[in-house]
């Protein structure tokens, strides 16, 4: 193998390559080679690095200098003086936007980085994820090959149950529990779902865990089969994700060919295929019996419960269904074991959560951090604080079926149980920050239109509380609702929560129930034909009353 | 996706490519979605005539195919713009300002949301969170996403079409 001096890793990401990431990899190369280096450095394309917003971005090891924000007519420079002559292109280096942060010299030594724990996204920004063979060399399928010749199907079980792994798509079920159901059950067809549909607003993690380490699922879901005894999977992705689908059937066609995926897998009798299903746009779908719908072909619409599909999914037999990110813990666990896998997060919710932060945050972008870590950890250490000067007036977690949380909330651990308990919860790992030039009814409004439009229609607390619930708040928003009509959404929003068919119409509420608690005197103001931030257009002059 | 595609309607050399399609997904269990998908990108709707075809040649009730054609937001029963542009009006788009946004297309295109140009260039609609809030606000015209958006780069990219 060539031996390189230095090695450029470029994002490949979808947020950087609507930066134009592409064309700064084109440059790169040109000029490497033109400066024939091409022997010397070599040029790769990754996975997400993790800092979106600051797209493009490229790494130069062996130094692990960052860069950020590059157009190609920087290349030249970083080429001519970083690569040629070892001198760092300070210009262009990426700085953590952290109002008193002095210029980061290495990536690894950023707060950004430095609070970061990656099991998730190991290899994300570190391989090319259209290889294989890297994939490997980074222990990739040594996992699936140990389950295989090593160990008993129930030892798998047991090993995903003792982790204390709970599923990462948002409701956090234990997943070596929901295995060991799926294994118990007694049939000659079973499946494993990879739920990849991922429409939480604010949610893009496995679109860049897909994008950045494809095999790294495959093998998860290969492991799963094994585990449970099914020998089809079906990786469920919304229709929108692109590059992850054809990150995906490149992969699937690369396992194939080197036996990973098929027949006599490590030589032993068990066989596991994979099939790519796209979405076609529908929230609900990401509800895994909304889901299983839509694989067979129908409207994406829940089914009553129980049955549960670990019993009867797909066509009726018994179905695993796990996120990406559950499964991309899988063979991290199967290697390293139990105990090691415990050694991160809390003792309720081991190992890490990649969150996705976006709105009024310096670093906006994917990271992955231990389980309980404080959300002022997350704010002010890895997410670089609030940009202009502005004050911290909420944190949404969870997507926009999460709940809001106001600033004395700061401190709480965020693990499943914790924010459940606050009324919010941990769900996808969404993190929506807004700053207090924001008006809380406004974004209530715009929770409240989405339900609105994702409601399937099938039961009727959801299809028309959604509606019902948008056209109050949009009331409030107009200065034109009275305390009858708070009322009257905190009762409707108690009938939602206990009797909507699925988790969308249950958790719709969420957001609207915590900000009428939290922001009580903001929703008051409004009653009295006051916006506090002027966000909301008064039918009177906005003028302070009391 | 040429232009001409968007105004067929489908004739008998068409339909041949609608059992081409059938003929692809047909010894799969649930091809319904897919088969949608694929024949969209053909016409970029779903005419009448054609859910007719796919309903016949994969023996489902005609309603089991409007059905679901109804029920996915990127399946569309009537002809649209050549550029579909889906605006994301999901939360974090709505904080970095997707409204100032949402304006400006308004602005120059002359159209609301659910409306298309006179000249059928342009169709405008919201749609659900994009998946790429790192850069939000985010809108996607036909399959190209474009972040980071201000009112006066979405005019710029309207004009560039
Ligand atoms: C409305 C709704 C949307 C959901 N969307 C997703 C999704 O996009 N991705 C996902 O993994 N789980 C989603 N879920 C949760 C799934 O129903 C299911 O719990 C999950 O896929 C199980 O995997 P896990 O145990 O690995 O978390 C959603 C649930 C509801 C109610």
């Amino acid at each position: 193998m060539a031996f390189y001096r230095a090695h450029v890793l470029v994002c490949g990401g979808t947020p950087c390559e609507l930066g134009g990431c592409r064309a700064v990899k084109d440059t790169l190369l040109e000029e490497v080679n033109r400066l024939g280096l091409s022997s010397e450095i070599r040029v790769l394309e990754t996975g997400c690095l993790g800092p979106c917003d600051q797209g493009p971005v490229i790494i130069v090891y062996p130094e692990g200098i960052m860069y950020a924000r590059l157009q190609p007519g920087d290349v030249k420079e970083i080429v001519e003086q970083h690569l040629l002559k070892g001198r760092v292109v300070n210009r262009l280096v990426y700085h953590e936007k952290k109002e008193e942060a002095k210029s980061v010299v290495t990536f690894e030594s950023s707060d950004y980085f430095g609070l970061q724990e990656r099991i998730v996204l190991r290899n994300c920004g570190r391989i090319n994820p259209e290889s294989i063979e890297e994939y490997i060399a980074h222990d990739g399928y040594r996992a699936l090959g140990k389950c295989l010749t090593e160990m008993e199907p129930a030892a798998v079980v047991q090993v995903v149950k003792d982790s204390g792994l709970r599923g990462r798509g948002g409701a956090g079920f234990p997943t070596g529990l929901k295995w060991s159901f799926t294994a118990k059950t007694d049939s000659n067809q079973k499946y494993i779902v990879c739920n990849a549909d991922e429409g939480e607003p604010g949610t893009f993690k496995d679109r860049l865990i897909l994008e950045g380490d494809p095999h790294s699922i495959i093998e998860g879901m290969a492991i799963a089969g094994y585990a449970v005894g099914a020998n089809k999977g079906y990786i469920y992705i919304r229709g929108e994700y692109k590059l992850s689908i054809e990150r995906l059937q490149h992969a699937i066609r690369q396992a194939r060919e080197l036996g990973l995926l098929g027949t006599n897998i490590f030589g032993s009798d068990f066989a596991f295929d994979i099939e790519v299903r796209s979405g076609a746009g529908a929230y609900v779908c990401g509800e895994e019996t909304a889901l299983i719908e839509s694989i067979e072909g129908s409207r994406g619409e829940p089914r009553y419960k129980p049955p549960f599909p670990g019993v009867s999914g797909i066509w009726g037999k018994p179905t695993v269904v796990n996120n990406v990110e559950t499964l991309a813990n899988i063979a991290p666990i199967i290697l390293n074991g139990a105990a090691w896998f415990r050694g991160f997060g809390t003792e309720k919710c081991p190992g890490t959560k990649v969150f996705t932060m976006t709105g009024d945050i310096n670093n906006e972008g994917l990271i992955e951090v231990p389980m309980g870590i404080t959300l002022r950890q997350i704010v002010y250490g890895v997410g670089g604080g609030i940009p202009g000067g502005l004050g911290f007036k909420m944190a949404q977690t969870g997507g926009t079926s999460g709940g809001c949380l106001p600033k004395e909330f700061l401190d709480l651990p965020m693990d499943y149980d914790t924010l459940a308990e606050a009324g919010s919860a941990l769900g996808s790992g969404a993190l929506l920050i807004m700053d207090d030039s924001h008006c809380i009814v406004d974004i209530v409004r715009c929770f409240m239109k989405f339900f609105k439009h994702e409601s399937c229609g099938k039961c009727t607390p959801c299809r028309e509380g959604t509606t019902r619930l948008y056209e109050l708040v949009t009331k409030i928003t107009e200065g034109k609702a009275t305390n009858e009509d708070i009322a009257l959404l905190t009762e409707l929003s108690r009938v939602m929560q206990t009797s909507a068919l699925c988790g969308l119409g249950q958790a719709a509420p969420n957001p609207l129930v915590t900000c009428l608690k939290y922001f009580e005197e903001e929703f008051g103001a409004h009653l009295n034909g006051y916006c506090p931030t002027g966000v909301c257009t008064m039918p009177v002059a906005n003028v302070k009353v009391g | 996706m040429p232009a001409e595609k968007y105004s067929s309607t489908p004739n008998s050399g068409l339909l041949s490519d609608i059992d081409d399609i059938i003929r692809k997904h047909q010894n799969r269990d649930g091809a319904l979605i897919d088969v949608l998908h694929d024949v969209q990108a053909l016409y970029g709707y779903l005419p009448e005539q054609a859910m007719k075809r796919i309903a016949e040649g994969l023996s489902l009730p005609l309603s089991k195919v409007y059905g679901v054609a109804t029920f996915y937001s990127l399946f569309t029963l009537e002809p649209k713009g050549q550029y579909v542009i889906r605006l994301c009006e999901s939360a974090p788009c709505h904080i970095r300002g997707a409204v100032q946004v949402l304006s400006a297309i308004e602005e120059e295109l002359k159209i609301k949301p659910g409306e298309t140009t006179p000249d059928s260039k342009f169709t405008l609609e919201f749609t659900s969170c994009l998946g790429v809030c790192g850069v939000a606000p985010a809108i996607m015209i036909n399959d190209q996403v474009y972040g980071n958006l201000t009112p006066e780069k979405v005019k710029e990219i309207l004009r560039s079409l």
